[in-house]
């Protein structure tokens, strides 16, 4: 009960910090403070809850759970491509949103979509698919929040009451402190992340007696000596998972927060230390997930083994709802907690707990962003802003916040988490699909809104056809695959066990190729806004 | 020149990302515990840092700064 009891304190020390970063705009009910912190953030807290912004349950604790089952590929797949594209999207891109909402006070992606192409509805749609998109990430989160409250507890938290003090606590900063409060705290749980993650790999590589001897010990076994090198993943599935990052830039909570810098110089430290955070947090959480497999005296570990060992022996003589149950059984996301709760001492669990906590609570940049999106673009659009005043809408967006986070608690008690994590996957892929318009809006004067109505349609469509799709086909055993479609001798499309392969790439490759080929061609037959629109987005192009 | 060196070495890094060659391999292992395929990946993320450092350094938009700067004045108040 310790820990639960240091996680408790860590989330009242969470609620303080929205709060009090509150005090500091009373006063001032303007749509500006409340969404984007009056434009006013500075470097420090800029660097780091931009980056923490990025670091979601689904990227910590995924990362060690993928790390478990696939070995130290994953710090190459997840964490080294975004150490290279995300800071090259937020150099090229995002300093050109912070740039153009300053000039002409734009405060979502949407708005600027809108305005460069001349659109209105057009925007709506791009809004409706933006926000289906992120429904799942907020959800998931609350998901976290009660998973993590539950195992740190020792199960004497229960699940529904976890996720409910996660939701209030992020549901009252954000309602209070709105984009500073959650800059603020987002920047406090990023500081604890990476203090706490350096403790975590030293405590527990003390408790294992020293990393040399587990590593040997893995590459003793024939089972587990793959998993460290990258022999369990295609070169094919490699090279795709770089295109998944583009999907940075496109997340409308990344884009609005890169409205939030008070200068634009503040973009340059974030440029230069973004891939050195990555690395500290990813790199630790990535090496544990592959040194748990030698820790075998935790029973919750070794029946994760254990499932992976009779899914890859036995997998293809079950039944798919027995392999589907035994993936669930291996899957490791919870194997950087049970690491804790075996080698840290209860107090210091508790506080890395705390720091794990912090990352399961990224949702709150996700809320915040579907609230200064919902009005902004349908709210104040549609008149409501010239209609009720700005007050009104700073109250709408924080009555959107409490409805938004009831709901995500509603759909987390309700659903299987394995569901989420799915529509997370597509997320991602969705959101890089998004890419091409951000792209072609700040550096393609001849980009339309018509093309970029076809890429938003293509996107939906392809998220939604490779859902149906996986769920149509069930996913085979380890080291096969369900070929559907073969075009001139090449597997065209496959079903494999860890998701779907076409000409054995990710969906994302056609996905994002498709919407960027959407873009062009649509925009070349298309017309284009009036030349003085085009101008003011490309007076002094570069 | 400058602008397409710096486009050259970004897309080298993109394929130095690739590293087919140590996709088996897990000798030389850094410090005695950090198998190639990691130990690899963790200095392209310094070289990723460098890279951004030279792309800040020497390609950052300061046009579009100007631009702004020229318009809006610094909130000093809100500075933090």
């Amino acid at each position: 009960m310790i820990p639960a009891i240091v996680v408790f304190i860590y989330l009242a020390v969470v609620v303080y910090i929205g709060i009090f970063a509150f005090r500091k705009a009373t006063g001032k009910a303007k749509a500006e403070d409340y969404f984007l912190a009056n434009r006013s953030l500075g470097p420090f807290v800029f660097l780091l809850s931009l980056f923490g912004t990025n670091m979601t349950a689904f990227a910590i604790l995924g990362s060690s759970g993928h790390a478990f089952n696939n070995g130290i590929v994953t710090f190459g797949l997840m964490a080294t491509s975004s150490a290279l594209v995300i800071p090259l999207t937020i150099f090229l891109c995002g300093t050109r949103i912070w740039a153009l909402g300053k000039k002409h006070g734009f405060m979502t992606p949407v708005q600027i979509f809108r305005d460069r192409w001349e659109c209105g509805h057009i925007g709506t749609v791009i809004f409706f698919v933006q926000a289906a998109l992120l429904v799942p990430y907020i959800i998931i989160g609350v998901m976290g929040g009660g998973t993590t409250l539950n195992v740190i507890s020792g199960g004497l938290v229960p699940f529904w009451f976890g996720g409910a003090i996660v939701a209030l606590v992020v549901m009252s900063y954000v309602f209070f402190g709105g984009m500073r409060g959650t800059a603020w705290v987002n920047t406090f749980q990023t500081i604890l992340f990476l203090v706490f993650g350096a403790i975590a790999v030293t405590v527990i590589g003390a408790g294992m007696g020293g990393f040399k001897s587990a590593v040997d010990a893995l590459l003793a076994s024939p089972a587990t000596a793959p998993l460290l090198t990258r022999e369990r993943i295609s070169p094919y599935y490699f090279f795709s998972y770089t295109f998944i990052p583009l999907s940075a830039i496109a997340f409308p909570h990344i884009a609005i927060f890169c409205l939030t810098a008070r200068k634009m110089a503040q973009f340059k430290k974030t440029v230069i230390f973004y891939p050195i955070c990555i690395m500290a947090i990813w790199l630790p959480c990535v090496f544990l997930g592959v040194m748990a497999n030698r820790v075998q005296d935790v029973p919750a570990i070794r029946a994760k083994v254990e499932a992976r060992r009779m899914l890859a022996t036995q997998g293809k003589t079950l039944p798919p709802e027995r392999r589907d149950e035994l993936r669930e059984q291996s899957a490791g996301d919870d194997t950087l907690l049970l690491l804790l709760q075996r080698f840290a001492p209860l107090w210091l669990a508790g506080l890395l707990g705390a720091g794990i906590m912090a990352a399961v609570m990224a949702s709150d940049s996700q809320i915040l962003a579907l609230s200064t999106m919902f009005t902004e673009d349908i709210f104040a659009f549609y008149g409501g802003k010239r209609r009720f005043g700005e007050s009104v809408q700073v109250q709408t967006g924080r009555i959107f916040v409490i409805l938004l986070t009831l709901f995500a608690y509603v759909v987390a008690l309700q659903a299987p988490e394995s569901i989420f994590e799915l529509a997370i996957q597509y997320a991602f892929s969705g959101y890089a699909a998004l890419s091409p318009l951000i792209i072609a809006a700040l550096f393609w004067r001849g980009s339309t809104k018509w093309g970029a109505l076809a890429a938003t349609v293509w996107t939906a469509f392809a998220v939604v056809a490779v859902a149906v799709f996986q769920a149509t086909v069930p996913a085979p055993a380890p080291g096969v695959t369900t070929v559907c479609a073969v075009i001139g001798g090449v597997e065209a499309l496959a079903r494999t066990p860890g998701g779907t392969a076409v000409f054995g790439f990710m969906p994302v490759v056609p996905m994002v190729v498709g919407s960027a080929l959407l873009m062009f061609i649509v925009s070349l037959v298309t017309r284009k806004p009036q030349a003085t629109t085009i101008e003011k987005y490309f007076a002094r192009s570069t | 020149m400058k602008r397409l060196l710096l486009t050259l070495v970004v897309i080298a890094l993109y394929v130095l990302h690739q590293d087919i060659w140590n996709w088996r391999r897990v000798y030389p292992m850094a410090f005695g515990f950090i198998p190639v395929g990691l130990w690899y990946h963790a200095c392209f993320v310094v070289a990723a840092a460098l890279v951004m450092w030279m792309l800040v350094t020497y390609a950052w938009p300061s046009h579009l700064e100007e631009e702004v700067e020229g318009r809006v004045p610094e909130k000093k108040e809100d500075a933090r």
